[in-house]
């Protein structure tokens, strides 16, 4: 069974060796940075189905990244992770485009669930924008130029 | 805190004492200035209206005595004048004379006699047997020769009754002679006599020497007066012949004495008064001015003491209600700091704490592992590792909680579109409500005007509506529908969802705080309290229906911002 490619940001670095040993166990493909800059590196580097982002980190923060993410145009679905359970931030984290909030300390099932939707979402909304693309590409053939453009960046 | 009491009540104390003084003085000052004022006022008046009386009295007196006592030697003087010395010298005649003045001047002239040169009575006419009797030696017949008449002295002389004579020189064929009369002392003494004001005004008369020209009650005066001065020096004496003066006498009492110069210049009439007589109706004046004073002093006095108590008793209300607010201040700003502090510490807490809870769970998972299946601790194992996990999460419900209670709020209020707050938190939630198969329903008017509130406030009170419904929900799904409409003058929010409903026991009591109907540790029993405080603050009303088995719907009412201008 196919499993999900999950990056999972944490400036705790046992934190997040921990998580990824449970994820790993999971049957997921766990990659893990400590920092916001490191995370748009990863991304800009190797495609990611889910980013599991912890909002309060020094340097960028997962709000600043988050923001990043979406103005590069990075395909990916985002899960926050944090310890500070603020209506507010959870809220612009939302309302930047991540797909969901948890807080820590989290039971590994839930965060396993919201991985499980995050990825079933983006795999939808990838086959959506295929579909979207091939219609282009009927409509007009020059746009698969643009489909590799993207694919090469 | 006995110490802060003891110092406010010694506080008090002073307060009031300077109260009651300021008050005292201030009102005692100018009562007593211009009652002090006015009584000199008055005195000074009073007594030259008495002066003036006495004076007045006194002078009128003087012009009668010189007047009686001119008319008298005019009299005489006519007879000396009209009569030659042979007829009078007939005694027969000069008694028809006297018959003749006594019927005029009903018995003023007690006798009549003529005297010649060397002082022998020539003739008289009269009640008493003088005869031929010589006065050469007299001291009124040496000045008679002297002058051209003479009004003596009262004295004794021959009879041995006090009496004076008027005497007129007249001049025969170079010869002196001289025709005097003996003016009835009983008359004349009544024309002083008559002068009697009050109880003790009286008055009398006094010769040079300071003899008694008058039948005066001797024995009520003292020897030594200060009238006397009158007699030795004229200086004292006003323009119109009176003079006045206050003075001490043996009794140690105050008497006021009135002067005028008779006879031109020989006798003194003199007034006598005692001054508390003189003066009785001013001092019943002041007596009155007293005891007005003296009441109203205690009015003022009592009202002082009264007023104050009543303001101090105020003052130190207001001063503990002061005190009271202060601590309560410092222990907000105490509570602040503290939270400050516990929200920054539960932040670092929960990283650790989660290291732990997953590390706690990757044991977990190695135990599910072939090589641990046969340990016959595994049991003990799972159940140790189970009670990590929940402990862990026991520490995050303590750490959100502080976190959400140090949370510091912006209550700023600024313009807001009600339905993007809607929106907003319908997109948080969806993910919740996912999981607990509900459906969140929006059904929002379009072009509401912007409404001025708190917008943390307002995501508060709707976070809390949804997420009660949510819970309410949360066994077997359900649907909430939120629809935001106008109705009047209000903003109405409806959120309605189709949940197992309030039983109506409990549907009164809802926003009471810390009313709950979840198990002991899942709810606070705040939510629904706070956003009523909210609502209630924005000038709004919360209410509630609900129906068991059907569902419930709040509606929040919200004031239109140009009302809550017009409120203002």
């Amino acid at each position: 069974m196919k499993r999900a490619r999950v990056l999972f940001v944490d400036d705790e670095i046992i934190f997040a060796n921990n998580m990824s040993k449970l994820l790993t166990s999971r049957g997921y493909r766990v990659t893990t940075v400590n920092s916001g800059d490191a995370t748009l590196e990863k991304l800009e580097d190797q495609e990611f189905d889910v980013v599991v982002l912890d909002l309060k980190m020094p340097g960028k923060d997962g709000i600043t990244t988050l923001r990043e993410i979406k103005i590069r145009g990075l395909f990916t679905e985002t899960l926050i992770l944090t310890g500070h359970g603020a209506i507010d931030s959870a809220l612009e984290a939302i309302k930047l485009g991540a797909y969901d909030y948890l807080t820590k300390p989290c039971e590994i099932d839930d965060l396993v669930e919201k991985i499980e939707g995050a990825w079933e979402k983006k795999d939808h909304d990838e086959k959506v924008d295929m579909q979207e693309k091939i219609k282009k590409v009927v409509e007009s053939p020059s746009a698969v130029f643009q489909i590799f453009k993207k694919k090469k960046k | 805190m006995d110490r802060n009491q003891l110092t406010a009540k010694a506080k008090d104390k002073a307060l009031f004492r300077n109260r009651v003084l300021t008050i005292i003085i201030v009102s005692f000052t100018p009562m007593i200035l211009i009652s002090g004022i006015i009584l000199y006022q008055f005195y000074t008046s009073y007594h030259e209206k008495v002066y003036a009386h006495l004076g007045t009295i006194v002078k009128k007196h003087k012009r009668n005595i010189d007047s009686f006592l001119n008319e008298k030697l005019g009299n005489i003087r006519f007879i000396a004048r009209t009569f030659s010395f042979e007829e009078l010298s007939d005694e027969s005649f000069l008694q028809d004379r006297l018959v003749t003045l006594q019927q005029e001047f009903d018995h003023v002239f007690v006798d009549i006699g003529v005297i010649n040169e060397q002082g022998i009575q020539v003739s008289y006419a009269g009640p008493f047997k003088l005869g031929k009797a010589l006065y050469s030696e007299a001291d009124w017949f040496q000045k008679a020769m002297e002058s051209e008449y003479v009004i003596s002295d009262v004295f004794f002389g021959l009879r041995g009754l006090p009496h004076f004579i008027i005497a007129v020189r007249e001049n025969h064929n170079g010869r002196d002679w001289i025709l005097r009369s003996t003016i009835d002392f009983v008359a004349f003494n009544n024309l002083v006599e008559n002068i009697r004001i009050g109880e003790t005004g009286f008055a009398f008369i006094l010769n040079r020497e300071g003899k008694f020209q008058t039948k005066t009650l001797l024995d009520i005066l003292p020897k030594k007066m200060p009238c006397m001065d009158f007699v030795k020096s004229r200086r004292k004496i006003s323009k119109e012949g009176i003079c006045i003066s206050e003075g001490v006498d043996d009794s140690e009492e105050k008497y006021i004495y009135v002067g005028a110069f008779l006879k031109g210049g020989d006798w003194l009439l003199m007034f006598r008064q005692r001054s508390s007589d003189a003066f009785s109706d001013f001092r019943s004046a002041v007596s009155v001015t007293l005891a007005i004073i003296l009441l109203g002093g205690l009015g003022i006095i009592s009202m002082a003491f009264i007023l104050t108590k009543r303001t101090v008793k105020r003052i130190s209300q207001v001063d503990q209600k002061k005190r009271m607010m202060n601590e309560q201040i410092i222990e907000t700003g105490k509570l602040a700091s503290v939270g400050e502090l516990a929200a920054g510490i539960a932040h670092e807490i929960n990283n650790p704490v989660a290291i732990m809870v997953e590390e706690a769970g990757w044991i977990e998972d190695l135990l599910e592992e072939e090589e641990f299946k046969e340990g016959e601790n595994l049991g003990e194992f799972k159940r140790a590792l189970n009670q990590i996990r929940a402990q862990g999460h026991r520490c995050k419900e303590i750490t959100h909680k502080l976190l959400s209670f140090a949370r510091k709020t912006d209550s700023r209020v600024k313009d807001l579109n009600i339905n993007n707050v809607i929106d907003e938190l319908v997109t948080l939630s969806e993910q919740r409500a996912k999981y607990s198969k509900v459906v969140i329903e929006t059904s929002l008017q379009d072009n509401l005007p912007n409404i001025k509130a708190s917008e943390t406030e307002l995501q508060q009170v709707f976070l809390n509506l949804i997420n009660n419904a949510i819970d309410a929900m949360e066994k077997e799904g359900g649907t909430i529908s939120i629809k935001s409409r106008l109705d009047g003058k209000d903003f109405v929010i409806d959120l309605a969802d189709n949940g197992p409903g309030i039983p109506q026991a409990n549907l009164l009591r809802i926003f009471d705080p810390f009313f709950t109907t979840k198990p002991v540790g899942k709810g606070t029993g705040l939510g629904l309290s706070i956003c009523y405080g909210i609502i209630k603050k924005m000038g709004g009303e919360i209410s509630v229906e609900s129906n068991v088995g059907t569902g419930t719907t709040f509606h929040v009412y919200m004031p239109l911002p140009g009302d809550e201008e017009n409120q203002d």
